[in-house]
């Protein structure tokens, strides 16, 4: 009888070296500055790209196979999810409009930042760099993917999912996140990687992807959960390829430090603009609630951002400059969002609501300095004005920050009854901003800013302000997708399905 | 001192190599939240490949981590046996 003697595997750091810096080479046809005539131009120096290591060493064989296997464990729960009635198994349907803003605006980001990821990896001339964007580039399609399908099962039953990629490319709120990854993706390939490998990916996805997902799985909903956390474990690469590439670029050359520190600043004060969305629906949008916003800021915005700028202090580098601010927003955003999204409900495809008495209370024991000094108080007359009939109802239009594109709801750092408002004059043309992060963003580059497509003066450029053709226009059906969840036609259904599931009758 | 931090999917996968991890690194925190396990510990935290292969009575590739891995903080050293998250001192 023949033995099987198993062949000797390699290890690991021969195979990463085989399966990467072996597979590159050195271009005889053509000068190697024509084959990657992006690189130069951001002034990042590099002397030697071989010293790009993925500190996984994640080889392509191996990545196909552990993707299939999440992908396995992702279908498997999908079809159960659809098979047992999963879209009656949520704690409430006021939770569906925290994944209805999931789907209309990050989502997208998904598919953006693959498209951006396959460009770098084109762009980068070293090999282990190129196979490590070229695995984050399908990583990202295959989270738009796996997300629009999880979520189509929401589709088949409840409002404000049909037109998503409408929603994406024409609703006002959405042009947050499509502004930051078309920011991003308009930079060159070094800022790219500072934008989303490492302020949005190692600093800030935490925020989203995890006290969020752990939420929805507290609120019954397994698709999400599912795809979240399936989405989450190649976070874990994305995060590791950023932070490895900020100490390439601070190790390649000292000059390097003060354009990294720039985009530092620059891309945490997008992201955290673009993430603070998700604070409210932490806050106000699980019907029930792991940690607030504040609690989750503290793990992942102070203890692990915290430690990260410690470590990178070796290199010379500072937290950005945008952090104090962050700092004194975290009391003040989910409730500042909160009364933007219910006072504009007519203009957006997911329901907001008056919040309980009871989730009233959970708030003021969660933002115990600010929730009843300066948000209480509102929400107690908001509620008044719905009992006598007249609800507070803002149809005006948002003046919105020309940089972020929020619109410009926020209050002065130190002063949270005085409204945040900044203004620069450019050749001529008054633009606004919500804080002093932005109007710097902008004035650092400004040419590219003045070009921002911003959905409210396009409103009455393109459509003479007439909002009944705008809706038509963004396929936002009045009366069904928007609106308070009171009286909604989603919460007639939950309640009415919720207890022919639970009866007989 | 900073936090360093792994998170896993709670699931049948992962019971063992949260075990794992508790016995190498005995100042390790386990945080059991809805769906998902956090670990902390302070500067250093080292995930081998032969304890998880106690705890389970198999051949395991630390790669294998890679499936139910949600989230980490700190820097990533990796190599056959082990792989290693640390901040600078």
């Amino acid at each position: 009888m023949d033995m099987k003697v198993a062949k000797k595997k390699l290890g690991l750091k021969e195979k990463y070296r085989l399966m990467t810096r072996d597979l590159g080479w050195e271009p005889t046809y053509r000068a190697k500055d024509e084959v990657f005539p992006y690189v130069n131009y951001e002034g990042i120096k590099v002397h030697d790209w071989d010293k790009w290591e993925d500190p996984f060493r994640l080889t392509m064989d191996s990545y196909w196979k552990y993707q299939a296997e999440k992908e396995r464990k992702f279908y498997a729960i999908i079809d159960a999810h659809a098979q047992n009635n999963g879209h009656l198994n949520i704690t409430d349907a006021r939770y569906l409009s925290a994944l209805k803003i999931f789907l209309q605006a990050i989502s997208p980001g998904e598919y953006a930042a693959h498209k951006g990821f396959a460009r770098v990896g084109r762009e980068f001339p070293g090999v282990g760099t190129q196979v490590a964007c070229q695995m984050q580039a399908i990583d990202e399609i295959r989270h738009a993917q796996t997300q629009i399908h999880a979520l189509s099962n929401y589709n088949k039953y409840y409002d404000g999912f049909h037109a998503f990629a409408d929603a994406r490319d024409r609703i006002w709120y959405t042009s947050v996140a499509r502004s930051f990854f078309d920011d991003a993706m308009s930079a060159g390939p070094f800022e790219f990687m500072i934008a989303i490998g490492f302020s949005f990916e190692y600093v800030l996805t935490n925020l989203l992807f995890v006290p969020f997902m752990s939420g929805a799985a507290y609120n019954g909903d397994m698709a999400t959960v599912t795809f979240g956390f399936s989405a989450q474990s190649d976070e874990a690469r994305h995060m590791t390829l950023g932070l490895e590439c900020i100490k390439f670029m601070l190790e390649q050359d000292p000059d390097n430090l003060p354009i990294v520190q720039g985009w530092l600043d620059k891309w945490f004060w997008r992201g955290f603009r673009v993430l603070g969305l998700v604070s409210t629906m932490m806050d106000y949008m699980l019907p029930k609630r792991v940690m607030s916003w504040r609690e989750a800021w503290e793990i992942y915005g102070v203890e692990n951002g915290g430690a990260l700028f410690k470590d990178l202090a070796r290199y010379g580098i500072r937290p950005p400059k945008g952090w104090d601010d962050a700092e004194k927003a975290i009391d003040h955003m989910s409730h500042q969002f909160m009364l933007g999204l219910y006072q504009w409900s007519f203009g957006t495809s997911f329901h907001s609501w008056i919040p309980s008495d009871e989730d009233m209370d959970w708030l003021s024991a969660k933002y115990p300095t600010t929730f009843d000094k300066y948000y209480r108080p509102r929400w107690d007359h908001i509620r008044k004005l719905a009992a006598a009939g007249t609800p507070f109802k803002n149809f005006g239009l948002a003046k919105l920050c020309q940089t972020c594109q929020l619109p410009v709801v926020f209050t002065e750092p130190d002063d949270a009854t005085m409204s945040c408002h900044r203004e620069t004059e450019y050749k001529g043309e008054k633009y606004h901003f919500c804080s002093d992060g932005c109007q710097h963003i902008f004035d650092n580059e400004p040419e590219k800013y003045v070009q921002a497509w911003l959905p409210m003066p396009s409103l009455f450029q393109e459509l003479d302000g007439d909002i009944g053709a705008w809706m038509n226009w963004v396929s936002l059906r009045d009366g069904e997708d928007n609106g308070d969840y009171s009286g909604s036609r989603d919460q007639r259904n939950f309640d009415q399905w919720r207890g022919m599931a639970t009866s007989n009758t | 001192m900073s936090t360093v931090f792994i998170a896993l999917q709670a699931n049948e996968e992962t019971r063992p190599i949260i075990e794992a991890i508790e016995i190498d690194n005995p100042l390790a925190v386990v945080n059991r939240q809805p769906a998902m396990v956090k670990i902390d510990a302070p500067n250093r935290l080292v995930i081998r490949k032969e304890t998880i292969e106690e705890q389970i009575g198999r051949e395991f590739d630390l790669q294998e981590l890679h499936i139910n891995l949600i989230t980490l903080g700190g820097n990533v050293t990796e190599d056959d046996d082990s792989l290693t998250l640390s901040w600078a001192e």
